[in-house]
């Protein structure tokens, strides 16, 4: 163990910390929960796991399992999943009666079919439990330190853990079920959890034994350990936990406190020792997750529709079928001697017309199944699994850092990315990396730190660029810019890809200047580092700075080996950036003991000198305050007390005389948040010994008191402290967003899409990071909607507080409506507690109707279910597509819930990943996804469903045609194997081609132009007028077709020999023409044609003859009529030839004369494109090309290129306004 | 990957030396990627070319595959820039070696064992060709299939109006006005006489071969009770000659014993007979090669006798020579290939001799086929063929009018560019420059 580590074990932290360290000192358990009652009925013997391997209270093992089927229950259970598909129970009994003479195909036709699609995707769900099994595998098989009885504890695997267990967790490791703190390395029993899988949020949350449990603090106590736990029986619950523990004789009351969830990880602490609750699926986070459902797309659930009246029209056209059937029965084949109406059985007895008719409608139903394509199923599941390939295999989505490619996890989603309105994305881990860089300070009233946020460097360049686009109309303004230009310039002919090439611009000054980075470290500027700062004006200022910097946190050294100073173990990430900047400016923290913090100084004397500071209180940072203060004293005995918070709460706090930085420090603060840096001012107070002795005494009292309202006089008391302050000035840190964020929200955003960001963190953190990503911007309105403290309300208030929400809304609303400023833009600010009103069924449409019209929106400190009923209240109240983004435990719920779920499979742990149906390694490869796979996914499905439906109509329908000839008998023309070879072989791999490789622009264009992605949300290719139009285009080439082929065949010969045409030939003939028509339609649907399209194409007609050929040269046993028809009769027959070129041609006709009509006298978007690449107009004419490329954008208010919009604005109306003067 | 040849070439130029001791497929493989400033590691070595000189670092650290992600690496960085000129390769390939020299340990190997190959299939990025429907195509597609089908269509006209066809339709004057009332009697009866007269008057000289078709209307010979009626198996070889599962009610006689042919097909076999005679002269009717020639060959068996045929209680229609095998039994084959619609010509025979014009031909008919009972008619059809077989206007006049109609969109849509024209690619019809809300035009 580390010395450090040594250390900690004797540190108390209750002595130090004045809020969350609360020990409640009841013993009986007060409250409306009736221990023993209904819903809180369980009792645990600790240490005595053999109690609960039996009745009564045999409660489930840790053992969880996330999977679908098992072994047994696979088949039955998967195969109902398959026939669940409506398309596939019709199939299958298709398949059973095909097995009856009533049949009109052979039952080998239809049940091959049917099994090769059914088996294809009882394969895929197979394949797909198998994974989840295996990562169930994983997490039960890790191990865990359980106790085996007389002190001796062992390693097992969780899945061994049981209720009544005692178990040791050690540094990092994740808890494997609820657990009862007993106690931990340090003496007082508390330790630091880390709940990020369970609600996100990256700050340590501090845990406490009860008091009476503290001795069990090593192994060999828990020798004769025992105790029962009564408590409340599992539920979702992540916040509540209602119990009491026998212990001694005595009862002690529990609370949330002690309880350690399943899936948090134990931080900052060596060990701890717990009980076990709840085990397995009974723990609280598994009660809280959701079984994934199975998700559909949009284009699916519509393409169920199209069956569905498939169906009936199917039905429609057997009813007619087996009526005509039934009145030719009775009345004309009584008269047909030659089929010996007298001697038949009841498929075809004149006398009983109606039974025949019955008979007969099933024949129709099987014989006119061709209209609903069997292979459509299977085909999407080709091209979506070959389209999750493509993305799997993309090389623009893969990062190099972490080594994940993108991954498609389901493939049935592919085209709901193309149609995605609105996207949810989680903030930490997703958004940001959750990295803290020291940046900026403002001391005194002067800023330091002259390196740019992420913000201001994007910004200024993105308008250098802007100026010169728009040089021709405001020659004025760009000439001041010239020399910003050119190198810009440049560059953007080099990177052809988007307008902020921001990391072009970094890593380019990094190469320049070639300096190490230190992590949470960013800040440069002469004057303060290396000692300069003793030079500067204010330089006992800037010390006192530095050392607030150094004492004022929570946090603890650990020495690292390698380098020699110290890695620091804190609670939230700012603090660790500020430490690291006092070590990098010369005051390094290096011990902490209990009462003390030292410091390893280097300045003002030039070598490091120790110095201890006591530390007699730490008040320390919760929500509500927004500040933290420490209470010390020095080496000089000078008492101080150091404060660090948000700007505002500390600007109220000054003393009169502590504002002579204010003005300065305010402005800089403006700067600083204008350019996405978090802030918080920095202020002390000199006190007296008396005065701080006097103020402790009650801070004491306070302090020991027993009471509900314990943490109200701490605070009151606090409050005393920290006023009369003294401004210092202020720390600007970068929440490190992740690479390409910000121009990946700018694009998202010029394509149309809404993006909502919800964050488990605080308000504060949520809008700055707003603000780094440019999802808030100055000059935006924003709406907050908050409440009051609402905790111990009863229903009344409660009731009011809603009240108020709803009034809140209502308000805002108003204003929105009012405004009138066309760049106007509001953003909507919202806490979880709020959302827990505003969510309610009575105001979340209220709510729900301002949010849609805000520009952002953010909500934080919400719960994972709350982000869950979030993403549903968008997705159901908007009722388009929604898509969530997170990559923690905590996002797992949204994830599932949205329509897609995407996770970002970065460091965090699995389970967004494993919840999603897509996982991307960085937030930054969204824009890709969504604008170039999901872009061309939709057209492509959507082209591709179309397309099926009208190919198995135009071949479907002749069979009906056909019927009318044979009286409605169920005759086919065709042969049974062109049928089965129809959807199998002959039209299936143009079709798949299309599916997998359409591309109507390519994907760099499709990057260029966001503004086509809005073809996808607005639905355009897959809208009822263009389904219809697709299959009335079927109708129309089924009626060709046949009826052409009829008449030319009527009863002439067709041979020059003088025979004439037997139903064969007819049969094979009318085959050709459709193979023809369908598969030129298709190239004719097609814009881009590599060799696979040409060789699936024309290779599937060219597959068409070399079957005939082959066929007609089986056995005649086989073939029958088919037997060397080609060869002998049609080939030779001109007739055949010129029918096949006049049908094809009849039936493509008015396809091709609509598609040409309207690409030239009304085209689409992406036409003009492709013919400005076509004819290479982008190069000739690069302005209008950038041009159109900036236009090319939805209306948004939110992204980088609005925010520079606004500024140019702004500097424009400056300069109108200098200009005016001029005049003047 | 022509690219990738040059990129090779390239680095064998800038190698410095061969690394030492590696086998000759390895020393191959390391010519690839061996550069200055650049690392090579195979099996157990790190090999580094520097300054023209080899050093070997790392012997501890294994790893595999790099070699091809390097190359990888370099193709996709050159990819990226699109830089065709000879002389910029070289910059980028020093550039590419510069930029891949530091990340050489065994971890970013195993980190890139994920990454994707590159290939220009995975990337979506294979040569395609992108057609676009411009008006000149559009107008060009639209006349050339005009220009094409106007000949084709007239060209059918003329063959379709050169055949020569004389239909007699003769089951209603064939009967005797007595029976006027009971066609289905007559046909029915044994005892009435059924021989029939007709006189054709040839319109136009008819050139050899003329074909004589009999035609039946309303006759289902597609029925679905009709068509599966027969046994190819049996009609093949007298092997199978009890293969009759597939003929009810056809199949056996009453006591058992298969019939051949068996099926409703070949029980209806038309019985009509035919003799023609010019001038009193009788005009020879050839009965052979009437038939499909591979149905003679392949599925009518040479060794398969009628039997049992037409012998049970009901008669359909012709009886069949038992004495002579199925294969030359042409009338039946002809009748076997079921027509596809209810209206259909069957070939009966072929005279051999020109028919002049206005001759008068004498038609001696056996009416013995019962179309009476179902309502169906019977013709009697003379023809000749053309190079598009019989009479068949049809096609012609289909094709003129698609041809027509082609040309009809072609000119129209010439007006329709001439009054509103569309320059191509031209940006203003972007839906962002249309829309009244956008920014100008």
């Amino acid at each position: 163990m580390s010395p450090a580590g040594r250390i900690r074990e004797k540190l108390r932290w209750s002595h130090l910390y004045s809020f969350s360290c609360l020990r409640p000192h009841v013993k009986e358990l007060e409250g409306p929960h009736s221990l023993g009652g209904p819903g809180f009925s369980r009792i645990i013997h600790c240490n005595q796991p053999r109690m609960h391997r039996k009745k009564p209270l045999n409660y489930t093992s840790n053992y969880i399992s996330t999977t679908k089927y098992n072994i047994l229950t696979f088949l039955p259970k998967a195969i109902f999943e398959q026939f669940r598909r409506v398309a596939n129970l019709y199939f299958l009994m298709a398949a059973i009666l095909s097995l009856t003479p009533i049949a009109p195909f052979s039952a080998v036709s239809m049940i091959a079919p049917l099994a090769f699609v059914v088996g294809l995707s009882m394969a895929k769900e197979a394949l797909e439990d198998w994974r989840r099994f295996m990562q169930d595998m994983k997490v039960n098989s890790r191990k865990v330190s359980i106790h085996q009885g007389d002190g001796k504890f062992d390693y097992r695997p969780w899945q061994k853990v049981q209720v009544g267990d005692v178990v040791k967790i050690e540094k990092d490791q994740f808890f494997p079920s609820d657990l009862l703190l007993l106690s931990s390395s340090y003496e007082d029993g508390i330790c630091y959890v880390e709940t990020m899988n369970l609600d996100g949020e990256t700050n340590l949350k501090v845990k406490r034994s009860l008091e009476v449990t503290l001795p069990l603090n090593e192994d060999l106590a828990f020798k004769d350990f025992a105790g029962i736990i009564r408590c409340e029986d599992p539920n979702p619950n992540l916040y509540t936990f209602v119990g009491k523990f026998e212990y001694g004789g005595q009862i002690y009351a529990l609370d949330p406190n002690q309880i350690l969830l399943r899936d948090s990880k134990l931080r900052n602490t060596a060990y701890v020792y717990g009980v076990v609750i709840f085990t397995g699926h009974e723990s609280k986070v598994m009660q809280n997750s959701t079984r994934s459902p199975s998700k559909r797309s949009r284009i699916e659930r519509k393409m169920d529709c199209i069956i569905y009246f498939l169906f009936s029209l199917l039905v429609l056209i057997s009813l007619i079928s087996s009526i005509g059937f039934a009145v030719n029965t009775k009345f004309d084949m009584p008269k047909a001697w030659y089929l010996q109406p007298k001697n038949t059985t009841n498929m075809y007895d004149p006398s009983r017309p109606a039974l025949s008719g019955i008979f007969h409608l099933v024949t129709a139903l099987i014989l006119y199944g061709y209209l609903i394509p069997i292979s459509l199923y299977v085909s999407i599941e080709v091209v979506k699994v070959l389209q999750a390939t493509f993305m799997n295999n993309d090389l623009h989505m893969y990062d190099e850092e972490t080594g994940h490619p993108a991954q498609a996890r389901t493939s049935n989603l592919n085209e709901e990315l193309g149609q995605v309105d609105t996207i949810l994305s989680d903030k930490t881990g997703t958004l940001t990396c959750n990295q803290m860089d020291f940046l900026k300070c403002s001391i005194a009233g002067a800023s330091y730190g002259v390196r740019s946020s992420e913000v201001e460097i994007a910004a200024a360049k993105q308008m250098a660029f802007d100026l010169d686009g728009e040089d021709s109309t405001h020659s004025g303004v760009s000439m001041n810019n010239c020399s910003i230009e050119d190198p810009w310039d440049n560059k953007s002919v080099h990177f052809e890809g988007s307008e902020i090439e921001l990391e072009a611009v970094v890593t380019s000054k990094d190469g320049k200047e070639q300096k190490p980075l230190i992590k949470g470290f960013s800040f440069e500027d002469s004057r303060l580092m290396d000692g300069n700062w003793m030079n500067e004006p204010n330089a006992d200022v800037i010390l006192l700075f530095f050392r607030i910097l150094a004492i004022c946190h929570s946090a603890i050294p650990e020495p690292n080996e390698e380098t020699g100073s110290f890695n620091y173990e804190v609670e939230s990430p700012d603090e660790g950036a500020f430490l690291v900047a006092a070590r990098e400016f010369g005051f390094e923290f290096c011990r902490r003991t209990q009462t003390s913090v030292f410091v390893r100084e280097r300045y003002p004397s030039g070598h490091p000198i120790e110095r201890e500071y006591k530390v007699l209180n730490l008040l320390e940072f919760n929500s509500k305050r927004k500040r933290m203060s420490v209470i010390i004293k020095d080496e000089d005995g000078q008492i101080l007390l150091l404060c660090k918070g948000a700007d505002s709460i500390i600007f109220d706090r000054l003393a009169k005389n502590g504002r002579t930085f204010q003005e300065d420090t305010t402005r800089y603060l403006n700067d600083y948040g204008e350019s996405g840096l978090r802030t918080l001012a920095l202020a002390f107070r000199k006190l007296e010994e008396h005065e701080y002795s006097a103020w402790n005494s009650e801070f004491l009292q306070a302090k020991t008191t027993i009471s509900s309202d314990r943490e109200a006089m701490l605070e009151r008391v606090s409050d005393m402290m920290e006023r009369d302050l003294t401004l210092i000035g202020a720390t600007a840190v970068e929440d490190k967003l992740q690479k390409g964020v910000p121009q990946c929200i700018d694009k998202l955003a010029q394509a149309g899409l809404k993006i909502w960001v919800l964050t488990g963190d605080k308000m504060e953190t949520a809008i700055n990071i707003g603000y780094a990503c440019s999802l808030l911007r100055h000059g935006m309105k924003q709406i907050c909607i908050t409440t009051m403290n609402t905790e111990s309300l009863d229903q009344d208030d409660k009731k009011a507080v809603g009240e108020n929400v709803l009034m809140q809304i209502a308000n805002a609303s108003e204003m929105i409506k009012l405004e009138e400023d066309p760049h106007a833009a509001f953003a909507l600010v919202i806490d979880g507690k709020t959302l827990a009103y505003a969510l309610e069924d009575d105001t979340k449409h209220q709510f729900l109707s301002l949010a849609v019209n805000c520009a952002s929106v953010i909500c934080c400190r919400v719960s994972p279910k709350q982000k869950a009923l979030v993403t549903r209240l968008v997705k159901e109240g908007t009722g388009k597509t929604t898509l969530a983004i997170g990559d923690g435990a905590n996002d797992v719920g949204m994830i599932q819930e949205a329509d897609i779920g995407v996770g970002i499979s970065g460091v965090e742990g699995m389970q967004a990943v494993m919840a999603s149906d897509f996982s991307i390694a960085q937030f930054q490869y969204l824009e890709r996804l969504l604008v170039v796979h999901g872009h061309w996914c939709y057209k492509r499905i959507a082209q591709m469903i179309c397309y099926f439906f009208y190919k198995n109509i135009a071949f479907g329908l002749t069979l009906f045609y056909f019927e009318a000839y044979t009286g409605f008998s169920g005759q086919s023309v065709y042969d049974d194997w062109y049928m089965i070879l129809f959807n199998v072989i002959l039209t299936s791999l143009p079709v798949i081609s299309l599916g997998v490789f359409e591309q109507d622009v390519s994907s760099e264009v499709c990057l260029q132009f966001p503004a086509l992605y809005q073809q996808g949300p607005r639905n355009l290719f897959f809208d009822w007028y263009r389904i219809f139009g697709w299959m009335a285009n079927g109708l129309y080439s089924s009626l060709i077709i046949f009826f052409l082929n009829i008449s030319i065949f009527y009863d002439q010969a067709f041979r020059v020999e003088g025979q004439t045409s037997d139903m064969a030939a007819v049969g094979a003939t009318m085959f050709t023409c459709i193979i023809w028509a369908v598969n030129c339609q298709i190239a004719l649907t097609m814009s881009h044609f590599t060799w696979i399209q040409h060789l699936f194409v024309w290779g599937s007609i060219f597959t068409w003859y070399i079957f005939l050929i082959l066929y007609g040269m089986v056995s005649p046993i086989i073939s029958g009529g088919a037997f060397h028809i080609f060869v002998e009769s049609l080939a030779p027959a001109p007739i055949y030839w010129s029918v096949t070129l006049l049908v094809t041609i009849a039936c493509n006709l008015p396809y091709l004369a609509h598609i040409s009509f309207q690409r030239s006298f009304n085209p689409m978007d992406h036409h003009v494109i492709q013919e400005i690449k076509h004819f290479k107009k982008d190069v000739e004419d690069r302005h209008m090309w950038t041009r159109e490329r900036s236009k090319a954008r939805q209306k948004t208010k939110i992204g980088f290129t609005v925010r520079v919009d606004a500024k140019i604005r702004h500097l424009r109306g400056r300069l109108q306004k200098k200009y005016s003067s001029m005049v003047v | 990957m022509e690219y990738c040849d040059r990129q090779v070439r390239i680095a064998r130029r800038k190698c410095c030396h061969q690394p030492p001791n590696l086998g000759k497929r390895k020393r191959r493989a390391a010519f690839v990627v061996w550069e200055e400033g650049d690392d090579l590691d195979l099996q157990e070595a790190i090999w580094t070319c520097k300054n023209g000189q080899i050093q070997r670092r790392h012997p501890s650290i294994r790893s595999g595959g790099e070699i091809e992600t390097k190359i990888e690496k370099r193709e996709k960085e050159g990819k990226k820039r699109k830089i065709p000129k000879k002389k910029d390769l070289v910059e980028m390939t020093s550039k590419g070696a510069m930029s891949s020299g530091g990340g050489d340990d065994a971890s970013a190997a195993r980190r890139n064992s994920k990454k994707p190959q590159y290939s220009r299939f995975t990337q979506q990025e294979l040569p395609a060709c992108k057609p676009i429907l411009t008006p000149g195509w559009v107008i060009t597609i639209f006349i050339f299939v005009g220009i094409i089908f106007i000949p084709i269509g007239l060209a059918s006209l003329f063959a379709s109006e050169r055949v020569v066809e004389i239909v007699d339709q003769y089951d209603k004057d064939c009967v005797p006005n007595k029976y006027s009332e009971d066609m289905v009697g007559f046909i029915q009866s044994s005892e009435t006489n059924k021989t029939c007269s007709r006189t054709l008057t040839v319109p136009k000289l008819m050139k050899s071969p003329v074909y004589v078709y009999y035609q039946l209307d309303n006759f289902y010979q597609n029925h679905r009770r009709y068509v599966k009626s027969r046994s190819d198996k049996q009609l093949r070889s007298s092997a199978y000659e009890k293969d009759t599962s597939t003929c009810s009610p056809e199949a056996t006689t009453a006591d058992g014993s298969p019939i051949v042919p068996c099926g409703l097909i070949a029980w209806s076999l038309f019985n009509d007979t035919y003799g023609f005679s010019v001038n009193d002269k009788a005009l020879e009717v050839s009965k052979k090669n009437i038939a499909w020639k591979s149905d003679q060959d392949y599925k009518f068996g040479s060794d398969v006798f009628p039997k049992n045929f037409q012998n049970g209680s009901l008669i359909g229609g012709a009886k069949l020579n038992s004495s002579i095998p199925l294969s030359e039994q042409e009338d039946l084959i002809v009748w076997m290939r079921t027509a596809a619609l209810p209206t259909f010509r069957k070939l009966y025979g072929r005279i051999e001799e020109d028919l002049e014009a206005n001759e008068k031909i004498t038609v001696e008919i056996q009416n013995n086929y019962n179309t009476y009972a179902f309502g169906g008619n019977k013709r009697l059809v003379l023809s000749t063929t053309s190079w598009i077989g019989g009479k068949n206007d049809f096609l012609g006049v289909a094709y003129l009018l698609v041809g027509g109609l082609c040309l009809f969109l072609a000119i129209s849509f010439i007006l329709m560019y001439v009054i509103k024209p569309r320059p191509l690619g031209d940006p203003s019809f972007l839906s962002w420059n249309r829309n009244p809300a956008g920014h100008f035009n």
